[in-house]
Protein backbone atom coordinates (compact mmCIF):
# COMPACT_ATOMS: atom_id res chain seq x y z
CA UNK A 1 0.00 0.00 0.00
CA UNK A 2 2.59 2.53 0.88
CA UNK A 3 4.82 1.65 -2.09
CA UNK A 4 1.54 1.80 -4.40
CA UNK A 5 0.80 4.84 -3.33
CA UNK A 6 4.51 6.51 -3.28
CA UNK A 7 4.33 5.29 -7.01
CA UNK A 8 1.93 7.05 -7.36
CA UNK A 9 3.07 10.08 -6.27
CA UNK A 10 6.10 10.27 -7.95
CA UNK A 11 4.39 9.09 -11.10
CA UNK A 12 2.04 12.38 -10.62
CA UNK A 13 5.25 14.31 -10.26
CA UNK A 14 7.03 13.10 -13.18
CA UNK A 15 3.88 14.15 -15.13
CA UNK A 16 2.79 17.25 -13.77
CA UNK A 17 6.84 18.22 -14.36
CA UNK A 18 6.82 17.06 -18.11
CA UNK A 19 3.02 18.41 -18.69
CA UNK A 20 3.45 22.00 -16.89
CA UNK A 21 6.47 22.09 -19.93
CA UNK A 22 6.82 26.07 -19.29
CA UNK A 23 6.01 26.59 -15.79
CA UNK A 24 9.12 23.80 -15.63
CA UNK A 25 11.34 25.69 -17.62
CA UNK A 26 10.87 28.80 -16.11
CA UNK A 27 11.91 27.21 -12.53
CA UNK A 28 14.67 25.65 -14.02
CA UNK A 29 15.89 28.50 -15.20
CA UNK A 30 15.33 30.40 -11.50
CA UNK A 31 17.00 26.96 -9.94
CA UNK A 32 20.41 27.06 -12.80
CA UNK A 33 20.89 31.00 -11.94
CA UNK A 34 21.19 30.45 -8.37
CA UNK A 35 23.19 27.28 -8.95
CA UNK A 36 25.45 28.97 -11.50
CA UNK A 37 26.43 31.82 -8.94
CA UNK A 38 26.67 28.87 -6.31
CA UNK A 39 29.34 26.92 -7.95
CA UNK A 40 30.80 30.42 -9.42
CA UNK A 41 31.60 30.87 -5.67
CA UNK A 42 33.51 27.46 -5.46
CA UNK A 43 35.30 28.63 -8.35
CA UNK A 44 35.84 32.03 -6.77
CA UNK A 45 37.01 30.51 -3.58
CA UNK A 46 39.10 27.61 -5.32
CA UNK A 47 40.91 31.16 -7.14
CA UNK A 48 40.99 32.95 -3.63
CA UNK A 49 42.71 29.75 -2.26
CA UNK A 50 45.53 29.45 -5.00
CA UNK A 51 45.98 33.47 -4.97
CA UNK A 52 46.86 33.70 -1.51
CA UNK A 53 48.60 30.30 -1.52
CA UNK A 54 51.02 31.96 -4.44
CA UNK A 55 51.53 34.79 -2.35
CA UNK A 56 52.12 33.74 0.80
CA UNK A 57 54.68 31.59 -0.99
CA UNK A 58 56.58 34.20 -2.14
CA UNK A 59 57.27 35.53 1.16
CA UNK A 60 60.38 34.11 2.73
CA UNK A 61 63.31 35.28 4.98
CA UNK A 62 66.76 34.86 3.67
CA UNK A 63 69.62 34.99 5.81
CA UNK A 64 73.08 35.80 3.85
CA UNK A 65 76.32 34.38 5.04
CA UNK A 66 79.52 36.26 4.72
CA UNK A 67 81.95 34.73 2.22
CA UNK A 68 84.30 33.36 4.33
CA UNK A 69 81.59 31.36 7.11
CA UNK A 70 82.51 28.24 7.82
CA UNK A 71 79.42 25.81 6.57
CA UNK A 72 79.45 24.13 10.05
CA UNK A 73 78.68 27.48 11.47
CA UNK A 74 75.54 27.52 8.86
CA UNK A 75 74.28 24.00 9.70
CA UNK A 76 74.49 25.11 12.90
CA UNK A 77 72.09 27.83 12.08
CA UNK A 78 69.96 26.06 9.82
CA UNK A 79 69.84 22.86 12.55
CA UNK A 80 68.43 25.66 15.07
CA UNK A 81 65.87 27.23 12.60
CA UNK A 82 64.41 24.11 11.57
CA UNK A 83 63.62 23.24 14.75
CA UNK A 84 61.19 26.30 15.50
CA UNK A 85 57.95 25.23 15.34
CA UNK A 86 56.96 28.03 13.47
CA UNK A 87 59.47 26.89 10.69
CA UNK A 88 57.81 25.10 7.68
CA UNK A 89 61.08 25.06 5.57
CA UNK A 90 64.66 25.91 5.28
CA UNK A 91 66.55 25.39 2.08
CA UNK A 92 70.15 26.22 2.02
CA UNK A 93 72.03 27.38 -1.05
CA UNK A 94 75.42 27.06 -0.93
CA UNK A 95 78.20 29.51 -2.72
CA UNK A 96 78.28 27.40 -5.71
CA UNK A 97 74.89 27.55 -5.79
CA UNK A 98 74.72 30.83 -5.47
CA UNK A 99 76.95 32.29 -7.98
CA UNK A 100 75.10 30.07 -10.23
CA UNK A 101 72.14 31.44 -10.37
CA UNK A 102 73.65 35.14 -10.09
CA UNK A 103 75.07 34.18 -13.57
CA UNK A 104 71.45 32.63 -14.72
CA UNK A 105 69.82 35.88 -13.99
CA UNK A 106 72.44 38.65 -15.48
CA UNK A 107 73.55 36.59 -18.74
CA UNK A 108 72.36 39.27 -20.23
CA UNK A 109 74.30 41.91 -18.71
CA UNK A 110 77.95 41.41 -20.56
CA UNK A 111 79.74 44.14 -18.23
CA UNK A 112 78.80 42.34 -14.94
CA UNK A 113 79.28 38.85 -16.49
CA UNK A 114 83.18 40.24 -17.55
CA UNK A 115 83.53 41.77 -14.35
CA UNK A 116 82.86 38.51 -12.42
CA UNK A 117 85.28 36.53 -14.45
CA UNK A 118 87.74 39.14 -13.82
CA UNK A 119 87.56 39.04 -10.36
CA UNK A 120 88.17 34.86 -10.42
CA UNK A 121 86.72 34.03 -7.50
CA UNK A 122 83.29 33.75 -6.00
CA UNK A 123 81.92 37.40 -3.96
CA UNK A 124 79.39 36.19 -2.70
CA UNK A 125 78.34 34.07 0.14
CA UNK A 126 75.19 31.45 0.82
CA UNK A 127 71.94 31.76 2.13
CA UNK A 128 69.66 30.07 3.98
CA UNK A 129 66.29 30.37 2.42
CA UNK A 130 63.50 30.03 5.46
CA UNK A 131 59.75 29.39 4.78
CA UNK A 132 57.33 30.16 7.92
CA UNK A 133 53.90 27.90 8.24
CA UNK A 134 51.87 31.58 8.64
CA UNK A 135 52.98 34.66 7.30
CA UNK A 136 51.96 35.97 10.50
CA UNK A 137 55.17 33.73 11.70
CA UNK A 138 57.93 35.67 10.21
CA UNK A 139 58.18 37.63 12.93
CA UNK A 140 59.37 35.62 15.62
CA UNK A 141 61.83 33.87 13.34
CA UNK A 142 63.28 37.06 12.44
CA UNK A 143 63.94 37.64 16.17
CA UNK A 144 65.20 34.13 16.91
CA UNK A 145 67.59 35.31 14.11
CA UNK A 146 68.30 38.44 15.41
CA UNK A 147 69.47 37.24 18.80
CA UNK A 148 71.82 34.80 17.43
CA UNK A 149 73.33 38.05 15.07
CA UNK A 150 73.20 39.60 18.78
CA UNK A 151 75.24 36.55 20.74
CA UNK A 152 78.33 36.65 18.20
CA UNK A 153 76.77 35.22 14.80
CA UNK A 154 77.28 38.82 13.53
CA UNK A 155 80.93 37.62 12.34
CA UNK A 156 79.84 35.27 9.81
CA UNK A 157 75.79 36.58 9.27
CA UNK A 158 75.92 39.51 6.64
CA UNK A 159 72.10 40.54 6.78
CA UNK A 160 68.67 39.39 7.03
CA UNK A 161 66.55 40.44 4.67
CA UNK A 162 63.07 40.42 6.72
CA UNK A 163 63.76 43.85 8.29
CA UNK A 164 63.99 45.63 4.82
CA UNK A 165 60.88 43.47 3.63
CA UNK A 166 59.18 43.76 7.68
CA UNK A 167 55.90 46.37 6.16
CA UNK A 168 55.56 44.61 2.81
CA UNK A 169 54.59 40.94 4.86
CA UNK A 170 52.69 42.78 7.10
CA UNK A 171 50.37 44.14 5.04
CA UNK A 172 50.33 41.20 2.87
CA UNK A 173 49.41 39.00 5.62
CA UNK A 174 46.20 41.45 6.07
CA UNK A 175 45.59 41.68 2.84
CA UNK A 176 45.28 37.57 2.52
CA UNK A 177 43.17 37.72 5.68
CA UNK A 178 40.82 40.44 4.58
CA UNK A 179 40.49 38.61 1.01
CA UNK A 180 39.47 35.55 2.93
CA UNK A 181 36.75 37.66 4.64
CA UNK A 182 35.41 39.54 2.26
CA UNK A 183 35.18 36.06 0.08
CA UNK A 184 33.26 34.53 2.41
CA UNK A 185 30.49 37.54 3.33
CA UNK A 186 30.10 38.21 -0.46
CA UNK A 187 29.57 34.37 -1.08
CA UNK A 188 26.89 34.09 1.74
CA UNK A 189 25.27 37.02 0.43
CA UNK A 190 24.94 36.14 -2.81
CA UNK A 191 23.96 32.49 -2.15
CA UNK A 192 21.36 33.81 0.12
CA UNK A 193 19.89 36.37 -2.67
CA UNK A 194 19.86 33.51 -4.89
CA UNK A 195 18.08 31.19 -2.50
CA UNK A 196 16.09 33.54 -1.89
CA UNK A 197 14.69 34.19 -5.73
CA UNK A 198 14.35 30.31 -5.92
CA UNK A 199 12.09 29.86 -2.89
CA UNK A 200 9.86 32.49 -4.32
CA UNK A 201 9.90 31.26 -7.46
CA UNK A 202 8.89 27.77 -6.50
CA UNK A 203 6.38 29.48 -3.89
CA UNK A 204 4.90 31.29 -6.73
CA UNK A 205 4.09 28.01 -8.75
CA UNK A 206 2.93 26.03 -6.16
CA UNK A 207 0.46 29.00 -5.45
CA UNK A 208 -0.90 29.28 -9.11
CA UNK A 209 -1.84 25.45 -7.90
CA UNK A 210 -3.48 26.31 -4.55
CA UNK A 211 -7.29 25.58 -5.77
CA UNK A 212 -6.20 22.26 -7.12
CA UNK A 213 -4.62 21.20 -3.96
CA UNK A 214 -7.94 21.89 -2.15
CA UNK A 215 -9.92 20.00 -4.31
CA UNK A 216 -7.50 17.21 -3.71
CA UNK A 217 -8.07 17.00 -0.45
CA UNK A 218 -11.95 17.35 -1.00
CA UNK A 219 -11.93 14.36 -2.56
CA UNK A 220 -10.57 12.58 -0.45
CA UNK A 221 -6.75 12.89 -0.81
CA UNK A 222 -4.50 12.57 2.22
CA UNK A 223 -2.04 16.39 2.80
CA UNK A 224 0.84 13.72 1.98
CA UNK A 225 -0.96 12.65 -1.01
CA UNK A 226 -1.83 16.07 -2.26
CA UNK A 227 1.22 17.28 -1.36
CA UNK A 228 3.81 14.31 -2.22
CA UNK A 229 3.70 15.38 -6.57
CA UNK A 230 4.81 18.46 -5.85
CA UNK A 231 7.77 17.49 -3.40
CA UNK A 232 8.58 15.42 -6.07
CA UNK A 233 8.64 17.98 -8.93
CA UNK A 234 10.41 20.38 -6.42
CA UNK A 235 13.58 17.05 -6.26
CA UNK A 236 13.28 17.18 -10.35
CA UNK A 237 13.86 21.06 -10.52
CA UNK A 238 16.91 20.47 -8.54
CA UNK A 239 18.21 17.70 -10.30
CA UNK A 240 17.68 18.83 -13.55
CA UNK A 241 19.09 22.16 -12.70
CA UNK A 242 22.16 20.78 -11.27
CA UNK A 243 23.13 18.68 -14.59
CA UNK A 244 22.28 21.62 -16.73
CA UNK A 245 24.51 23.72 -14.48
CA UNK A 246 27.58 21.43 -14.35
CA UNK A 247 26.75 21.53 -18.39
CA UNK A 248 27.33 24.79 -18.67
CA UNK A 249 30.70 25.09 -16.38
CA UNK A 250 32.37 23.43 -19.69
CA UNK A 251 32.20 26.47 -22.55
CA UNK A 252 32.85 28.59 -19.21
CA UNK A 253 35.77 27.51 -17.65
CA UNK A 254 36.98 26.50 -20.62
CA UNK A 255 37.15 30.08 -21.74
CA UNK A 256 38.05 31.30 -18.12
CA UNK A 257 40.69 28.53 -17.67
CA UNK A 258 43.44 30.80 -20.01
CA UNK A 259 42.85 33.88 -18.22
CA UNK A 260 42.91 32.12 -15.04
CA UNK A 261 46.57 30.35 -15.55
CA UNK A 262 47.88 33.62 -16.91
CA UNK A 263 47.68 35.44 -13.24
CA UNK A 264 47.18 32.73 -11.06
CA UNK A 265 50.11 30.03 -11.99
CA UNK A 266 49.53 26.74 -11.31
CA UNK A 267 45.70 27.82 -11.04
CA UNK A 268 43.41 26.45 -14.19
CA UNK A 269 39.94 26.60 -13.52
CA UNK A 270 39.17 24.41 -16.23
CA UNK A 271 41.51 21.97 -14.52
CA UNK A 272 40.13 22.65 -11.61
CA UNK A 273 36.23 22.04 -12.77
CA UNK A 274 37.63 18.68 -14.52
CA UNK A 275 39.56 17.09 -11.17
CA UNK A 276 36.96 18.35 -8.82
CA UNK A 277 33.53 17.60 -10.96
CA UNK A 278 32.59 14.90 -9.04
CA UNK A 279 32.92 16.99 -5.82
CA UNK A 280 30.82 19.62 -7.50
CA UNK A 281 28.11 17.97 -8.89
CA UNK A 282 27.54 16.40 -5.42
CA UNK A 283 26.98 19.99 -4.11
CA UNK A 284 25.31 21.17 -6.87
CA UNK A 285 22.64 17.89 -6.56
CA UNK A 286 22.22 18.41 -3.10
CA UNK A 287 21.55 22.23 -2.79
CA UNK A 288 19.71 22.35 -5.72
CA UNK A 289 17.42 19.38 -4.63
CA UNK A 290 17.04 20.76 -0.98
CA UNK A 291 16.47 24.03 -2.10
CA UNK A 292 13.47 23.37 -4.06
CA UNK A 293 12.04 20.50 -2.01
CA UNK A 294 12.18 22.36 1.30
CA UNK A 295 10.78 25.67 -0.65
CA UNK A 296 8.08 23.30 -2.35
CA UNK A 297 7.32 21.96 1.33
CA UNK A 298 7.13 25.04 3.07
CA UNK A 299 5.20 26.48 0.15
CA UNK A 300 2.68 24.04 0.18
CA UNK A 301 1.83 23.77 3.90
CA UNK A 302 -0.25 27.01 3.69
CA UNK A 303 -2.57 25.50 1.34
CA UNK A 304 -3.22 22.02 3.26
CA UNK A 305 -5.60 23.89 5.70
CA UNK A 306 -8.77 22.82 3.92
CA UNK B 1 -27.57 9.67 8.47
CA UNK B 2 -26.86 13.08 8.30
CA UNK B 3 -27.74 15.05 11.38
CA UNK B 4 -27.41 18.55 11.54
CA UNK B 5 -27.89 19.73 15.85
CA UNK B 6 -28.64 23.54 16.51
CA UNK B 7 -25.68 24.42 13.59
CA UNK B 8 -24.55 28.34 13.50
CA UNK B 9 -22.03 29.48 11.22
CA UNK B 10 -20.85 32.82 12.16
CA UNK B 11 -18.33 34.27 9.68
CA UNK B 12 -18.26 37.55 11.65
CA UNK B 13 -20.75 40.06 13.52
CA UNK B 14 -22.16 41.30 10.08
CA UNK B 15 -22.13 37.93 8.03
CA UNK B 16 -24.08 35.06 10.21
CA UNK B 17 -24.10 32.08 7.22
CA UNK B 18 -26.23 29.92 8.93
CA UNK B 19 -29.38 29.95 12.22
CA UNK B 20 -29.97 27.19 14.10
CA UNK B 21 -30.21 24.47 11.59
CA UNK B 22 -31.85 21.33 12.56
CA UNK B 23 -31.80 18.49 9.60
CA UNK B 24 -32.28 15.23 9.65
CA UNK B 25 -31.31 13.43 6.29
CA UNK B 26 -31.88 9.96 6.06
CA UNK B 27 -29.91 7.62 3.60
CA UNK B 28 -30.92 6.88 0.20
CA UNK B 29 -32.73 10.13 0.34
CA UNK B 30 -32.88 12.59 -2.50
CA UNK B 31 -33.17 16.02 -0.95
CA UNK B 32 -33.14 19.17 -2.99
CA UNK B 33 -31.63 22.69 -0.90
CA UNK B 34 -33.20 25.88 -2.25
CA UNK B 35 -33.04 29.34 -1.50
CA UNK B 36 -31.46 32.75 -3.09
CA UNK B 37 -28.47 33.32 -3.31
CA UNK B 38 -26.81 34.07 0.12
CA UNK B 39 -29.18 31.95 1.97
CA UNK B 40 -26.76 29.80 3.01
CA UNK B 41 -27.02 26.54 1.17
CA UNK B 42 -23.33 26.58 -0.06
CA UNK B 43 -22.28 26.76 3.91
CA UNK B 44 -24.76 23.95 4.99
CA UNK B 45 -23.12 21.81 2.40
CA UNK B 46 -19.29 23.09 3.39
CA UNK B 47 -19.60 21.99 6.81
CA UNK B 48 -21.15 18.77 6.17
CA UNK B 49 -17.25 18.28 3.93
CA UNK B 50 -15.38 19.91 7.09
CA UNK B 51 -14.49 22.48 4.78
CA UNK B 52 -15.90 25.33 7.23
CA UNK B 53 -16.35 24.15 11.16
CA UNK B 54 -19.27 25.18 12.62
CA UNK B 55 -19.65 28.48 15.03
CA UNK B 56 -22.08 26.31 17.39
CA UNK B 57 -23.65 23.13 17.58
CA UNK B 58 -22.97 19.74 15.53
CA UNK B 59 -22.85 17.75 12.63
CA UNK B 60 -23.20 13.62 13.07
CA UNK B 61 -22.72 11.92 9.65
CA UNK B 62 -23.39 7.81 10.54
CA UNK B 63 -23.18 8.50 14.06
CA UNK B 64 -19.63 10.00 13.74
CA UNK B 65 -19.24 13.58 14.99
CA UNK B 66 -17.33 15.78 12.05
CA UNK B 67 -16.23 17.78 13.37
CA UNK B 68 -14.58 16.00 16.73
CA UNK B 69 -12.49 13.84 13.93
CA UNK B 70 -9.00 14.22 14.07
CA UNK B 71 -7.63 16.03 10.93
CA UNK B 72 -6.35 13.17 9.42
CA UNK B 73 -8.85 11.32 9.16
CA UNK B 74 -10.96 13.54 7.12
CA UNK B 75 -10.06 11.96 3.80
CA UNK B 76 -12.09 9.02 5.06
CA UNK B 77 -14.70 10.95 5.60
CA UNK B 78 -14.32 12.52 2.26
CA UNK B 79 -14.19 9.11 0.62
CA UNK B 80 -17.66 8.46 1.66
CA UNK B 81 -18.98 12.05 0.46
CA UNK B 82 -18.87 12.64 -3.22
CA UNK B 83 -18.95 16.30 -3.71
CA UNK B 84 -20.07 18.11 -7.21
CA UNK B 85 -19.19 22.17 -7.51
CA UNK B 86 -20.88 24.29 -9.84
CA UNK B 87 -17.27 24.89 -10.86
CA UNK B 88 -16.19 21.55 -11.66
CA UNK B 89 -13.21 21.66 -10.40
CA UNK B 90 -11.20 19.28 -12.24
CA UNK B 91 -7.85 19.14 -12.26
CA UNK B 92 -6.48 20.50 -15.62
CA UNK B 93 -3.49 19.05 -15.61
CA UNK B 94 -4.94 15.54 -15.93
CA UNK B 95 -7.16 13.71 -18.57
CA UNK B 96 -10.69 12.44 -17.66
CA UNK B 97 -8.97 9.48 -16.87
CA UNK B 98 -6.63 10.61 -14.62
CA UNK B 99 -8.90 12.41 -12.70
CA UNK B 100 -11.17 10.02 -11.93
CA UNK B 101 -8.40 7.35 -10.88
CA UNK B 102 -7.33 10.53 -9.12
CA UNK B 103 -9.94 9.77 -6.10
CA UNK B 104 -9.49 6.52 -6.62
CA UNK B 105 -5.64 6.57 -6.15
CA UNK B 106 -6.08 9.06 -2.78
CA UNK B 107 -8.16 6.01 -1.55
CA UNK B 108 -5.78 3.31 -2.02
CA UNK B 109 -7.82 1.34 -4.13
CA UNK B 110 -5.79 -1.17 -6.66
CA UNK B 111 -4.40 -0.12 -10.02
CA UNK B 112 -7.05 -3.20 -11.20
CA UNK B 113 -9.66 -1.92 -9.36
CA UNK B 114 -9.11 1.43 -10.85
CA UNK B 115 -8.70 0.05 -14.60
CA UNK B 116 -12.05 -1.86 -14.45
CA UNK B 117 -14.21 0.22 -12.30
CA UNK B 118 -13.76 3.55 -14.63
CA UNK B 119 -14.83 2.29 -17.37
CA UNK B 120 -18.33 1.56 -15.89
CA UNK B 121 -18.73 5.25 -14.34
CA UNK B 122 -17.59 6.29 -17.32
CA UNK B 123 -20.18 4.32 -19.54
CA UNK B 124 -23.07 5.79 -16.63
CA UNK B 125 -22.16 8.96 -17.38
CA UNK B 126 -22.13 8.92 -21.25
CA UNK B 127 -17.86 9.78 -21.49
CA UNK B 128 -16.84 6.56 -22.65
CA UNK B 129 -15.05 7.94 -25.81
CA UNK B 130 -13.98 11.15 -24.19
CA UNK B 131 -11.80 9.31 -21.44
CA UNK B 132 -7.97 10.84 -22.37
CA UNK B 133 -9.47 14.85 -23.32
CA UNK B 134 -8.03 17.41 -21.09
CA UNK B 135 -10.80 19.50 -19.00
CA UNK B 136 -10.20 22.03 -21.35
CA UNK B 137 -11.04 20.59 -24.03
CA UNK B 138 -14.43 19.16 -22.93
CA UNK B 139 -17.99 21.37 -23.29
CA UNK B 140 -19.76 22.28 -20.18
CA UNK B 141 -21.84 19.65 -19.67
CA UNK B 142 -19.26 16.86 -20.30
CA UNK B 143 -17.16 19.07 -17.52
CA UNK B 144 -19.92 18.50 -15.14
CA UNK B 145 -20.04 14.87 -15.71
CA UNK B 146 -16.66 13.97 -15.55
CA UNK B 147 -16.90 15.71 -11.89
CA UNK B 148 -20.04 13.62 -11.00
CA UNK B 149 -18.13 10.55 -12.48
CA UNK B 150 -15.11 11.25 -9.88
CA UNK B 151 -18.10 12.27 -6.73
CA UNK B 152 -19.59 8.20 -6.97
CA UNK B 153 -16.57 6.31 -8.01
CA UNK B 154 -15.47 5.85 -4.44
CA UNK B 155 -18.87 4.57 -3.83
CA UNK B 156 -19.81 7.13 -1.64
CA UNK B 157 -22.99 6.87 0.85
CA UNK B 158 -23.79 10.87 -0.20
CA UNK B 159 -23.57 12.69 -2.97
CA UNK B 160 -23.34 16.54 -2.51
CA UNK B 161 -23.90 18.94 -5.50
CA UNK B 162 -23.64 22.73 -5.06
CA UNK B 163 -25.54 24.11 -7.77
CA UNK B 164 -24.50 21.82 -10.39
CA UNK B 165 -26.56 22.64 -13.03
CA UNK B 166 -25.52 26.89 -12.49
CA UNK B 167 -23.40 27.33 -15.42
CA UNK B 168 -24.93 24.70 -18.06
CA UNK B 169 -27.65 25.50 -20.60
CA UNK B 170 -31.22 23.36 -20.30
CA UNK B 171 -30.41 20.62 -21.87
CA UNK B 172 -27.25 19.80 -20.29
CA UNK B 173 -29.60 20.15 -16.89
CA UNK B 174 -31.77 17.91 -17.57
CA UNK B 175 -29.11 15.28 -18.33
CA UNK B 176 -27.29 16.09 -15.21
CA UNK B 177 -30.05 15.96 -12.88
CA UNK B 178 -31.29 12.31 -14.80
CA UNK B 179 -27.62 11.05 -13.92
CA UNK B 180 -28.17 12.30 -10.28
CA UNK B 181 -31.43 10.61 -10.05
CA UNK B 182 -30.32 7.47 -11.34
CA UNK B 183 -27.21 7.47 -9.16
CA UNK B 184 -29.84 7.75 -6.51
CA UNK B 185 -32.09 4.97 -7.65
CA UNK B 186 -28.70 3.36 -6.99
CA UNK B 187 -28.82 3.32 -3.67
CA UNK B 188 -27.27 6.56 -2.79
CA UNK B 189 -27.71 9.56 -0.76
CA UNK B 190 -28.54 12.67 -2.75
CA UNK B 191 -28.26 16.61 -1.40
CA UNK B 192 -28.63 18.74 -4.58
CA UNK B 193 -28.09 22.92 -3.78
CA UNK B 194 -29.88 24.38 -6.32
CA UNK B 195 -32.02 27.70 -6.82
CA UNK B 196 -33.16 26.32 -10.66
CA UNK B 197 -37.27 26.45 -10.23
CA UNK B 198 -37.80 23.66 -13.14
CA UNK B 199 -34.72 21.21 -11.65
CA UNK B 200 -36.88 21.45 -8.23
CA UNK B 201 -40.17 21.04 -9.60
CA UNK B 202 -39.79 18.13 -12.13
CA UNK B 203 -38.20 16.26 -9.24
CA UNK B 204 -40.69 15.81 -7.48
CA UNK B 205 -38.73 15.09 -3.93
CA UNK B 206 -37.73 16.27 -0.76
CA UNK B 207 -37.30 19.87 -0.70
CA UNK B 208 -35.71 21.76 2.24
CA UNK B 209 -35.80 25.75 1.95
CA UNK B 210 -33.43 28.24 3.50
CA UNK B 211 -33.84 32.00 3.97
CA UNK B 212 -30.94 34.38 5.64
CA UNK B 213 -29.71 31.34 7.13
CA UNK B 214 -33.01 29.44 8.38
CA UNK B 215 -34.92 26.72 7.49
CA UNK B 216 -38.10 27.99 6.50
CA UNK B 217 -39.79 25.09 5.17
CA UNK B 218 -39.29 21.26 4.55
CA UNK B 219 -41.62 19.12 2.12
CA UNK B 220 -41.89 15.61 1.74
CA UNK B 221 -42.61 16.33 -1.95
CA UNK B 222 -41.75 20.02 -2.30
CA UNK B 223 -41.92 22.31 -5.33
CA UNK B 224 -39.65 25.59 -5.61
CA UNK B 225 -41.87 28.33 -3.14
CA UNK B 226 -39.92 31.26 -2.40
N1 LIG C 1 -15.83 32.90 3.77
C1 LIG C 1 -16.83 33.75 4.08
N2 LIG C 1 -16.58 34.81 4.88
C2 LIG C 1 -17.56 35.66 5.21
N3 LIG C 1 -18.82 35.53 4.81
C3 LIG C 1 -19.13 34.49 4.01
C4 LIG C 1 -18.15 33.55 3.60
N4 LIG C 1 -18.74 32.62 2.82
C5 LIG C 1 -20.04 32.98 2.73
N5 LIG C 1 -20.28 34.09 3.45
C6 LIG C 1 -21.58 34.75 3.62
O1 LIG C 1 -22.47 33.81 4.16
C7 LIG C 1 -23.73 33.94 3.56
C8 LIG C 1 -24.17 32.60 2.95
O2 LIG C 1 -23.35 32.32 1.85
P1 LIG C 1 -23.45 30.97 1.01
O3 LIG C 1 -23.49 29.85 1.96
O4 LIG C 1 -22.37 30.96 0.00
O5 LIG C 1 -24.86 31.16 0.32
P2 LIG C 1 -25.47 30.41 -0.96
O6 LIG C 1 -24.61 29.26 -1.30
O7 LIG C 1 -26.84 30.02 -0.54
O8 LIG C 1 -25.53 31.43 -2.05
C9 LIG C 1 -23.63 35.05 2.54
O9 LIG C 1 -24.15 36.23 3.14
C10 LIG C 1 -22.18 35.18 2.30
O10 LIG C 1 -21.84 36.51 2.02
MG1 LIG D 1 -23.59 28.82 -3.10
Amino acid sequence: MFFTKLKRVIRAGFMSFWRNGWVSLASILVVVITLFTIGSLVFFKGGLDALVAQLKDKVDITVYFKPEAQEQDIMTIKTAVSKLSETKDVAYVDREQALESFKERNKNNALLMQSLDELGENPLGASLNIKAKEISQYESIANFLNSHMNSGASDYIDKINYFENKRVIERLSVLTDSAQRFGVIISLVLAGVAILVTFNTIRLTIYSSREEIEVMRLVGASNKFASGPFIVEGVMYGVVSAIITMIMFFPVTMWLGALTENFLSGMNVYNYYIQNFGQIFVILLIIGVLICSVSSFIAIRRYLRV
Amino acid sequence: MIYFNQVFKIYSADSVALKDINLTIESKEFVSLVGRSGAGKSTLLKILLAEEAPSKGEVFFESVNIHYMPRRKLPFLRRKIGMVFQDFRLLSGKTVFENIAFAMEASGRSTKDIEENIPYVLDLVGLTDKSHRFPHELSGGEGQRVAIARAIINRPDVVVADEPTGNLDPENTREIIRILEKINELGTTIILATHNKGVIDSLGKRVVTLEDGKIIRDDKKGKYTL
